[in-house]
């Protein structure tokens, strides 16, 4: 119920009352249904749509922030790796460390304990 | 124009038409009228210009592949092609996938009362054109009418005849362990093309249908590659996930693909996120999947690179000892997924 | 493609998953109610390579799933009628009711209409007076404002050909269910990113303190989910429950009030059956009496459709993680993708069709 996607407001106009557009998802067009995001949005503005309609404006600054403050985590967890691999290597008793995945290319999945 | 001279018919027909009647299939004038008038100046041969129930044509020392295909598209017309082209480039290309040369087609209409003159007319010129452009001649042919409502339009069947050549045979069952998996080109034109013009999904791309004649790039591959191609396919309705599993349980063998190695263009993936459809399971008509030695993996590319038809060609992934008959994804973080057969058409979701 | 792409990132995924692992000191059980989170965990191989840590388990939340056998028996009668013109979003097409599918309904000569928007349902209305249109309207709340939409816009320009058969579902009285099951094993839930985007997450406060679950509003993409789930297990290892928003680029507290307003003006609460569970009080959402002229039930006076799911169909108890597909004693034998006899086999991310695909691959890869 949920197949939503975020697309570029490109187009607003009336069509006999309801706030129609035109969306470009990426080089796609198509129009879609405004009304539920009418008072937020302008033309450039990026809205989510489901079924022809757009239900949220996306929050442009928000997203921004997700993305930075997960790659964020992405960079500590490459030197937590680092420094872990580093103090098992100098520890004699040390005891195995869960397996992460390559961060280079595909590398095979993590041994599973169980289905 | 129908004289008395021709006998008691009443109501006269009348002489000037700009669509397909169903008299136009009765075998009499009014079908020697279309067959002169549309379909033999467009392919003009020696044999097909002798109108006769088959064609007699000369064949070198050796074997010949025959192949059949039925083409139903609708609409008849999309961005990038119509039918026409798909029904010579789906039967030449399959010829190729063979291994062998195109030489001669057969084409049978089945053509839909009604049908508009100028429409057909346009199909038969791009047929016309891919063949010239092919090498391939049509020799010899066929046309029916049917009543309105029982054709969309047109059904076209061609069938090919093609020629091979020692040491060259590309076969579904020869895949082996450690083969290099590789795409001609992008993903997912064809399919997407077509459902951006039919009703419910409309929508505004510039994605253009990507049939195309492969049989240059098999050609180019047999005199500079030769037996390190073991598999050739060409990967039509059901995308390329249907062609793997094909190729992977007539094989025996498991096929391992790259998530992220699968070229798929921007706005056929923008256009698949937005239905909920699969790039790997939507229709192309001009990507070949090949299943090569692994040495010989950078020379096919280098060759395909060649053509334009093969310029985004890419290696996708491998054949593997585990799962036999088996298509398995790796994505991105490592995952896997099976890449199962659908049991019907790929259909839009919302959820 | 812009704010969906970047959510995909291959290796920020990875770097989430070794940070989940490593930061769950047990193994954790939650649960996503939704269809589209289910696509990606299933598509991504998510519960694989988290498997040590979290066990995700697949709720209820495809509304190809959950649509009752009776709805479907009602659509197939109405797209069986030559007067009919059947409109439904695609993935309903194959859902089998009790004696085939809407599918095999084209086959013998329904007009069956596959549609993108249920405004495109309209349209074709407007376009054939000659016809009834009738668009299956399903979904959660995800898709009510739509539908709501639809029918409003009937209305107010008259095209009186145009009705819905109504199967709307809602995810707080499903999640309750399973959270009031005696065997209950989630220990936490990612609500789903375009419901609440919609509906704010405030009914969720209340599910959060009385069950003391973490529940994380969470979207779609790839490190979406992961980040959702880390948010989920960051939780649960400091021994908080609390509502919080993954999906900070979408949703907001209170949700979308234009949307939920149409939602009220067309629908009431009323209860809806659960295709597997059965009937949950107040959980699904039908037409209300000024719009009875557009209800396909009432028009066409289906109300004499009645079905009861196959005795033999487990599906309430795997959408409820209560067993394993492969638990159920039809799994792989009189139930198959093939010829599925509950939803979430019906659906390639079904619970069911997931284990299917990916029991196969194992045992064909020697490891079971």
């Amino acid at each position: 119920m949920c197949l939503g996607i975020p697309g570029r407001i490109v187009e607003m106009r009336h069509d006999t009352g309801l706030p129609m557009g035109v969306v470009d998802f990426g080089g796609v067009r198509r129009e879609v249904c405004l009304a539920y995001v009418a008072d937020e949005v302008s033309v450039g503005d990026y809205a989510i749509v489901h079924v022809g309609f757009a239900i949220s404006k996306v929050d442009e600054e928000e997203a921004h922030r997700t993305y930075q403050v997960l790659r964020e985590m992405g960079e500590l967890e490459e030197l937590s790796w680092i420094r872990e691999a580093a103090d098992a290597a100098a520890s004699v008793d040390a005891p195995g460390r869960p397996t992460g995945t390559q961060s280079d290319g595909v590398g095979p999945s993590a041994p599973r304990a169980d289905a | 124009m129908a004289s008395l001279a021709s006998g008691p018919v009443c109501p006269l027909p009348r002489g000037d038409h700009d669509r397909v009647q169903l008299g136009h299939g009765s075998g009499g004038k009014m079908s020697a009228q279309l067959l002169r008038e549309h379909f033999l100046p467009r392919f003009r041969n020696e044999h097909l210009d002798r109108l006769g129930d088959g064609a007699v044509v000369p064949v070198e020392g050796g074997e010949i592949v025959i192949s059949t295909d039925t083409f139903v598209v609708s609409p008849l017309e999309f961005p990038g092609g119509n039918i026409g082209d798909l029904a010579v480039h789906g039967t030449v290309n399959d010829l190729a996938m063979m291994g062998a040369t195109p030489r001669w087609l057969s084409a049978a209409f089945v053509l839909e009362e009604g049908l508009p003159f100028d429409v057909m007319d346009r199909i038969l010129n791009a047929m016309a054109r891919a063949a010239a452009a092919a090498g391939v001649a049509v020799v010899t042919g066929d046309t029916k009418v049917v009543d309105r409502g029982k054709a969309d339009g047109m059904f076209v069947n061609t069938t090919g005849v093609g020629v091979l050549h020692d040491g060259f045979r590309p076969r579904p069952d020869s895949a082996r362990p450690g083969d290099a998996v590789i795409l001609s080109g992008p993903v997912g034109r064809h399919g997407m093309a077509v459902m951006a013009v039919r009703e419910g999904f409309a929508f505004e791309s510039d994605i253009t249908s990507d049939t195309a004649n492969l049989a240059p790039l098999v050609a180019a591959l047999r005199t500079e590659v030769g037996a390190a191609v073991h598999v050739l396919r060409d990967a039509t309705r059901g995308g390329v996930a249907s062609a793997l599993n094909e190729i992977a349980g007539a094989s025996r063998v498991g096929v391992e693909l790259d998530d992220h190695a699968v070229p798929v263009p921007g706005p056929v993936q923008a256009a698949c996120e937005m239905l909920g459809l699969d790039p790997l399971y939507v229709a192309n008509e001009g990507v070949l999947v090949a299943f090569v030695d692994p040495a010989a993996a950078p020379r096919v590319l280098d060759v395909l690179h060649g053509f334009s038809a093969g310029a985004g060609a890419a290696v996708v992934g491998r054949v593997v000892p585990g799962h036999p008959g088996m298509v398995v994804l790796r994505t991105g973080l490592g995952g896997t997924r099976v890449v199962d057969m659908l049991p019907g058409d790929q259909l839009p979701r919302i959820c | 493609m812009k704010y969906l792409a970047e959510y995909r990132d291959p290796k920020l995924a990875r770097s989430l998953v070794d940070r989940i692992r490593r930061e769950a000191t047990r193994r954790w059980t939650l649960m996503e109610v939704c269809g589209g989170q289910t696509h990606t965990i299933v598509k991504q191989g998510i519960n694989e390579v988290l498997s040590d840590a979290v066990e995700m388990i697949h709720g209820p939340g495809c509304p190809v799933c959950v649509t009752p056998l009776e709805q479907i028996d009602r659509a197939l009668h109405l797209a069986a009628r030559p007067d009919v013109v059947f409109t439904s979003f695609g993935d309903m097409l194959r859902v089998p009711g009790s004696e085939c599918d809407l599918f095999q309904i084209k086959a013998k000569g329904g007009n069956v209409r596959i549609v993108y928007s249920p405004l495109d349902a309209v349209e074709l209305a407007r376009r054939s007076p000659d016809k009834e249109v009738v668009f299956f309207a399903v979904g959660f709340e995800t898709t009510a404002p739509a539908n709501a939409m639809a029918v409003w816009r009937a209305k107010e320009q008259g095209v009186r050909n145009f009705s819905v058969l109504v199967s709307h579902v809602t995810v707080p009285p499903a999640m309750v269910a399973i959270l009031d099951a005696p065997d209950n094993r989630v220990q936490g839930f990612l609500a789903a990113g375009h419901v609440c985007t919609v509906m704010g997450w405030t009914e969720y406060e209340p599910l959060a303190l009385r069950y003391r679950v973490p529940i994380v509003v969470t979207g779609f993409e790839p490190l979406d989910i992961l980040e959702g789930i880390w948010m989920a297990v960051r939780q649960l290892e400091d021994g908080r429950h609390e509502v919080e928003n993954q999906y900070v680029r979408s949703v907001r507290r209170e949700g979308n009030r234009p949307a939920q307003e149409l939602v009220e003006r067309v629908f009431q609460v009323v209860d809806r059956g659960w295709r597997g569970i059965g009937v949950i009080p107040a959980s699904g959402l039908g037409l209300r009496e000024e719009f009875a002229d557009f209800d396909a039930e009432r028009k066409f006076a289906l109300g004499f459709i009645r079905a009861d799911e196959p005795a033999e169909c487990r599906a309430g108890d795997v959408l409820r993680g209560r067993i394993k597909p492969f638990e159920c004693p039809a799994f792989g034998a009189a139930c198959t993708p093939e010829s599925p006899l509950g939803a979430p086999m019906v659906s390639s991310e079904g619970a069911c069709a997931a284990y299917y695909n990916f029991g196969r691959f194992r045992r064909a890869a020697g490891e079971d």
